[in-house]
C-alpha cells in the first residue's frame, strides 16, 4: 500500500533557515544544515527545500549540495529555477525532484521541456495561492505578483504539460498554523490525477488528517515542525489511527 | 572503487553520498578506463527513456561499460530508469530500444488512473523472494518509488521483488551479475542503504 507522505518544508533566505507568516515577516530560525540533519535522523519520508532568494541571486550549487549530502531520503529542491539547465544543475547536485514556480507561469513550456528530458516524476510545480474576491488566484515571485491565473485551471494546465506533482501552498494560511485550506486542496485534487502535496497552515496532526481526507497525497509543513513538539511520526500515527497508510519508523 | 555512470541526467550525487556513507568510494564517470578499474558499476536514473538511452549510448565509455558487464561479468546495478534501460524496449515518450540485457518491455503501470495517481510517488512495501541477494537481511521493506513505467521481464524467475499499486509489478531483478531496482535504494533510508551494501558486497 502506498503511504501518505509527511514532508517537512525548509525555506532559506540569505543562507539562513527562515519561516514566514503569509509569505512575509521572515524570521530567522537557525541553521539549515542542522535542520536537515535532524530530519534525516528522524527518518522522514521526504524533504522540501526552497531557497527563497535564489530567484534574484541565482542558484548556488554549494547550498544545495550541503543539503543533499545529509539526505538519505528524497529531496525536492526549488527556488530560482528558470531554465532546463537549472533543473539539470539541481538534479546533478542531488535533487530527486525540482520545484518550479514563477518561471513556469511566464513560460509554461519549461514544464514540458523538463518533463520530456528528465521525466515527469521529477517535475514539481509549486502553486502559491491567495484568495482574491472569493477566487483562488495564483501568485508568483514569493507572493508579490499576481500570476493572472485561477489555481484550479492552472493545476490542470500544468498536469497537461507534464508536471509530476503539485505543491499546493496557501499564502493566506502560511505560517498561521490554523489548518490547511481543505477546500482548495479538494478542488485541485479533484481536478487533477497527479499527486497533490498540501502546504500552508498545518498546526496540529488533525489538520494533516483533514488535508488527506480532502484528497492530498502528501502533507507538508514548516512551522508545525519548527515551533511545536509535533514530529512527522506523530502525524503518521494520527493518519494511521484513522486508517490512512503511513510509514511509521 | 565503484563507477557511477554519468550520462548527464541521473541523480548521481545522491548515489555517491550513499556509497560514501557505506564507506565505499564512488566515482561519477562516463569513461571506459574507470569502468575497467571499477569493481562494481551503478547506473542511476532520473529521466525519460528515449532521451536517456540516447545520452547513455553517446557516453565515451559506453561500449567499455557493456563489455565489463556482459563479458567480464562485473556486478551492475541499474536504479529506477537505470533498471528500465536493461529491457529490450521502452514504451515511454514515443518508445526506444533499451540495452537488451534483460528480455522484456518497459510499460506504463496498468492501473485505473482515476483511482491510482501516476507517477507512483512515495514509500511502498516490497515483497522480496527469500533467495534474493539484494534483500538479504534488509531491515525494512519500505522503499521509495518515483515512476510511472515499469520493466516487465519475459522471464519471471529473475524477479526478486514485487510491489502493489493498482496492480502487482516487478520492482527488483537479479540475473547473474546484473541487478536492478525500480525503487531508489539511495533514498530509502536504512532499508535502501542495506540493499546498496548487499550489492557492493557482491563479488
Amino acid at each position: 500500500m502506498l503511504k501518505v507522505r509527511v514532508i517537512p518544508c525548509l525555506t532559506i533566505k540569505d543562507h539562513k533557515l527562515v519561516k514566514s507568516v503569509r509569505f512575509r515577516d521572515h524570521r530567522n530560525i537557525g541553521n539549515y544544515v542542522a535542520a536537515v540533519r535532524v530530519f534525516n535522523a528522524r527518518d522522514v519520508d521526504e524533504l522540501i527545500f526552497l531557497d527563497l532568494d535564489a530567484g534574484k541571486r541565482g542558484i548556488e550549487r554549494w547550498i544545495v549540495e550541503a543539503v543533499t549530502k545529509e539526505c538519505f531520503m528524497p529531496v525536492t529542491l526549488g527556488g530560482g529555477v528558470k531554465t532546463v539547465e537549472d533543473v539539470q544543475l539541481l538534479l546533478s547536485a542531488g535533487a530527486d525532484k525540482v520545484a518550479m514556480n514563477s518561471a513556469v507561469l511566464e513560460c509554461p513550456r519549461l514544464i514540458a521541456e523538463a518533463s520530456r528530458r528528465y521525466g515527469s516524476q521529477c517535475v514539481v510545480v509549486s502553486i502559491d495561492v491567495r484568495m482574491v474576491h472569493a477566487g483562488w488566484r495564483v501568485f508568483t515571485h514569493g507572493g508579490s505578483a499576481d500570476g493572472g491565473k485561477d489555481a484550479v485551471s492552472w493545476a490542470k494546465e500544468v498536469e497537461d504539460l507534464g508536471a509530476g506533482e503539485i505543491l499546493l501552498n496557501s499564502i493566506d494560511l502560511d505560517g498561521t498554523m490554523e489548518g490547511y485550506d481543505t477546500e482548495l486542496i479538494r478542488a485541485v485534487a479533484d481536478a487533477v490525477r497527479i499527486p497533490v502535496i498540501a502546504l500552508g497552515g498545518a498546526g496540529i496532526p488533525g489538520d494533516c488528517v483533514k488535508a488527506v481526507q480532502a484528497g492530498a497525497s502528501a502533507v507538508a509543513a514548516a512551522s508545525m515542525f519548527q515551533y511545536t513538539q509535533v514530529t512527522p511520526n506523530v502525524i503518521k500515527r494520527a493518519l494511521a489511527d484513522v486508517g490512512f497508510p503511513a510509514r511509521i519508523g | 572503487m565503484i563507477a557511477i555512470v554519468d550520462y548527464g541526467m541521473g541523480n548521481v550525487g545522491s548515489v555517491r553520498n550513499a556509497l560514501r556513507f557505506l564507506g565505499a568510494e564512488g566515482i561519477v564517470t562516463a569513461h571506459g578506463a574507470d569502468f575497467e578499474k571499477a569493481s562494481h558499476i551503478i547506473l542511476p536514473g532520473v529521466g525519460a527513456f528515449p532521451d536517456g538511452m540516447r545520452r547513455l549510448k553517446s557516453c565515451p565509455g559506453f561500449s567499455d561499460m557493456e563489455r565489463e558487464v556482459l563479458v567480464r561479468g562485473k556486478p551492475f546495478l541499474g536504479i529506477c530508469l537505470g533498471m528500465q534501460f536493461l529491457a529490450t524496449y521502452g514504451e515511454e515518450a514515443g518508445g526506444a530500444p533499451g540495452l537488451g540485457w534483460i528480455e522484456g518491455r518497459v510499460e506504463r503501470l496498468r492501473v485505473d488512473e482515476d483511482a491510482y495517481r501516476l507517477p507512483h510517488i512515495g514509500w511502498n512495501e516490497v515483497a522480496p523472494i527469500e533467495s534474493s541477494i539484494l534483500f538479504k537481511s534488509v531491515p525494512s521493506r519500505h522503499f521509495y518509488f518515483v515512476h510511472s513505467y515499469v520493466l516487465r521481464p519475459n522471464d519471471p524467475n529473475i524477479v526478486v521483488g514485487t510491489c502493489a499499486y493498482g496492480e502487482t509489478f516487478p520492482v527488483a531483478v537479479e540475473k547473474g551479475n546484473i541487478f536492478g531496482t525500480q525503487f531508489h535504494p539511495e533514498k530509502s533510508q536504512k532499508g535502501g542503504l542495506a540493499v546498496l551494501k548487499n550489492f557492493i558486497s557482491y563479488a
